[in-house]
């Protein structure tokens, strides 16, 4: 959880609005840090995470909370969270073997021209079942949230954008609008802006149908000027408030630096390397 | 900084073995200690040579276990070739077992070039580990000696030259010795030797990026280099590497068609790769041509699901080469992606203008020019000071005093 970025979007994990989603996209830089931050924050924040770790492995997942002050592991056996690592699902789907005991979350891997059902059944069923892993109640929990790291790589794995835009909508109907959860997805798309129309398929056109429903963009971007050591990249931050019939739209631009421990972000040329 | 880390993984359960994948934190890093490895000095993972000095300063100190390194071949396969010889002929010096695998050239050719060793790890080696060679005893009659009474030390005073120095120097105008080559056990895929028959199931996958697949997975079963598997007294770690992937010798179309039916193929089998190397003691050199991909929001995905990845772009047969700035230069190298694994903070490179050369002996990678000095470190007063020095000596008036004025 980095303490500018809460400032940032004016939200704390005590006061934060609920019903919202969060759209973390990169291009010619790695937006994961975002990922981090979000997933720290909402822990922090006693919601119900629900993760869909498909990139990485669990283990980077937990070193990397550890030293932003969070223990997924502790959260895992507390209820608290419930992370899908799409890495291991998927080696029974890969590689055909005789017994086959997994679940059911990761089937599209078999064929990928069926739909996300099975993965939106999981989320649901996770993101529903209010406390039902502590005994006794125990442990309440705040609103659900749902995380996904990464989206695009479905498309990467052979899934269809139409698909992946439909999965999409449904947990963004379950979560944020019918459980009033929040919901944070990333994609991350290709180096260069596609200019060519003709082919629409793939992740642009991904960000495009996701960005129409969003309430809130973090688009992380290399710097326009280049390479730097010292200037990670920039974050486009855009709000889309609807406040009674008016949708007002407000943008910030901010350099970033990530470091060991969390990021700092700055107005854009005021970095102290610079200055 | 390591001390909390340390006491926050001893915090962690038992139970949870299931989950534990390669990324070694220091303190197990230490507990396995296999030879040819050490732990990062950023994050504690640990790590491996690619056999190349100058690409693992590159890389952050080495390659993780655990990780894929794409390389992007270059339009001759020249020296990514070279490149995936010397990841190869490093785990045959470390006593690594190998994975070979390739659709154009038999494995076994490959290995029969691998670079030889410089003759002082050559040294290092046979008399501690092979002391039946046949060759070996000449070399040491015919090797000067300056006094015979540190005869019997040497053993521990190159033990300490092999532990302060990571990975080897080859030599590439000769080839390894067969009885060193032999001596590492090595796995083989040749397409060719595995027959494929057309799946009738639709799958995102080629079949012949399955069997490959498959064959890993029983080689990191058999061989016990799961994490999750039974702990073994002694690990090693598996070196895989797999020549020219995305290449229409492996029954992918990638390459020639705009529209390719088996788009996803090679991005699900780099997925299941990564899967099966998280969880086991293997690290991977992936070469792919990535110059007859024409798609270029293809290649991304395939970098992104690579962690590791870097272009060769050689002069040889472009206009660059009779360019006077690359005159020292056989190519450019372009740092695609660094990985961010366990960490927050990547180990972003210098800079990125950077290019190879091929030395008579040798492979290494150079900068191509010094980058403009803007680092936090850089003290700007003094560097104001230093021009406003140089004004006064050079003495050239009003025009040059007038940026004074701009310094704040």
């Amino acid at each position: 959880m980095y303490t500018e970025l809460n400032s940032i979007l004016s939200s704390t994990p005590d006061s934060f609005t609920q019903g919202e989603f969060i759209l973390v996209s990169d291009r010619q830089s790695d937006a994961s840090f975002l990922i981090h931050h979000f997933l720290s924050f909402y822990l922090r924040a006693r919601c119900r995470v629900c993760f869909l770790g498909l990139v990485q492995s669990f283990s980077h997942y937990n070193a990397v909370s550890q030293r932003l002050g969070v223990s997924l592991a502790q959260a895992k056996e507390k209820g608290q969270l419930i992370f899908l690592e799409g890495l291991t699902e998927s080696l029974s789907f890969l590689i055909p073997q005789e017994t086959s005991t997994e679940s059911q979350a990761m089937d599209f891997l078999r064929d990928p021209t069926v739909s996300l059902r099975h993965l939106y059944e999981f989320i649901r069923t996770s993101v529903s079942s209010s406390g039902g892993g502590g005994e006794g109640g125990a442990e309440e929990w705040g609103p659900p949230v749902l995380m996904v790291d990464d989206l695009s790589v479905l498309l990467s794995l052979g899934v269809s954008t139409g698909a992946v835009l439909d999965f999409s909508h449904y947990c963004h109907a379950t979560v944020c609008s019918q459980l009033q959860g929040n919901m944070v997805m990333l994609v991350r798309c290709s180096e260069e802006e596609e200019v060519d129309d003709g082919d629409d398929e793939g992740s642009e056109r991904l960000l495009r149908g996701l960005t129409h429903r969003c309430s809130l963009t973090l688009h992380v971007q290399g710097l326009p000027t280049g390479y730097c050591r010292d200037i990670h990249g920039q974050v486009e931050v855009c709000w889309r408030r609807r406040q009674g019939d008016a949708q007002n739209t407000q943008r910030k631009l901010f350099q970033y630096k990530v470091n060991d421990k969390g990021a700092s972000f700055f107005a854009r040329g005021t970095s102290s390397a610079v200055l | 900084m390591a001390a909390p880390v340390n006491s926050v993984v001893k915090v962690l359960p038992e139970g949870s073995a299931v989950s534990i994948t390669s990324f070694q934190r220091k303190t197990r890093g230490r507990l396995i200690s296999i030879p040819g490895t050490r732990p990062s000095v950023q994050n504690g993972q640990l790590l491996v040579s690619t056999g190349v000095t100058s690409l693992d300063f590159l890389l952050g100190g080495g390659l993780a276990v655990g990780t894929v390194l794409l390389v992007e071949e270059d339009r001759y396969d020249s020296y990514s070739r070279m490149i995936l010889k010397y990841f190869l002929a490093e785990g045959v010096v470390c006593r690594h077992e190998l994975f070979v695998a390739a659709a154009q050239d038999n494995p076994d050719d490959i290995l029969q070039e691998l670079p030889a060793p410089i003759l002082d790890d050559v040294a290092i080696h046979k008399p501690a580990e092979q002391p039946r060679l046949s060759c070996e005893p000449q070399n040491s009659l015919d090797a000067m000696k300056i006094a015979w009474r540190y005869q019997n030390l040497p053993k521990v005073q190159s033990a300490l030259a092999s532990s302060s120095r990571f990975g080897h120097y080859y030599d590439v105008s000769k080839t390894m010795e067969p009885e060193i080559r032999q001596a590492a056990k090595c796995h083989r895929f040749y397409l060719p030797e595995h027959p494929t028959q057309t799946s009738p199931i639709h799958s995102p996958m080629l079949e012949s990026y399955s069997l490959l697949l498959k064959s890993l997975q029983e080689v990191i079963q058999r061989e016990g280099f799961g994490v999750a598997g039974p702990m073994l007294k002694s690990r090693n770690i598996l070196r895989i590497g797999l020549h020219s992937l995305g290449s229409a010798l492996w029954g992918d179309d990638l390459s020639y068609h705009d529209n390719p039916k088996y788009r996803h193929a090679l991005t699900t089998f780099l997925y299941g790769l990564r899967a099966l190397l998280r969880s086991s003691l293997s690290v991977a050199v992936v070469t792919v041509p990535s110059h007859l991909i024409q798609d270029r929001a293809l290649m991304g995905s395939i970098t992104r699901l690579c962690d590791n990845a870097i272009a060769l772009e050689s002069f040889k047969g472009s206009e660059r080469e009779t360019n006077p700035l690359y005159k020292d230069y056989h190519g450019l190298l372009h740092v695609r992606q660094v990985p961010h694994l366990n960490c927050l903070a990547s180990q972003l490179p210098d800079h990125k203008d950077l290019a190879f050369k091929l030395k008579r002996k040798q492979f290494s990678i150079e900068r191509l020019h010094l980058p403009p000095d803007l680092s936090e470190t850089v003290s700007r007063v003094s560097r104001g000071e230093l021009a406003g020095r140089a004004t006064v000596a050079s003495a050239c008036g009003s025009s040059t005093s007038g940026n004074k004025h701009l310094d704040f």
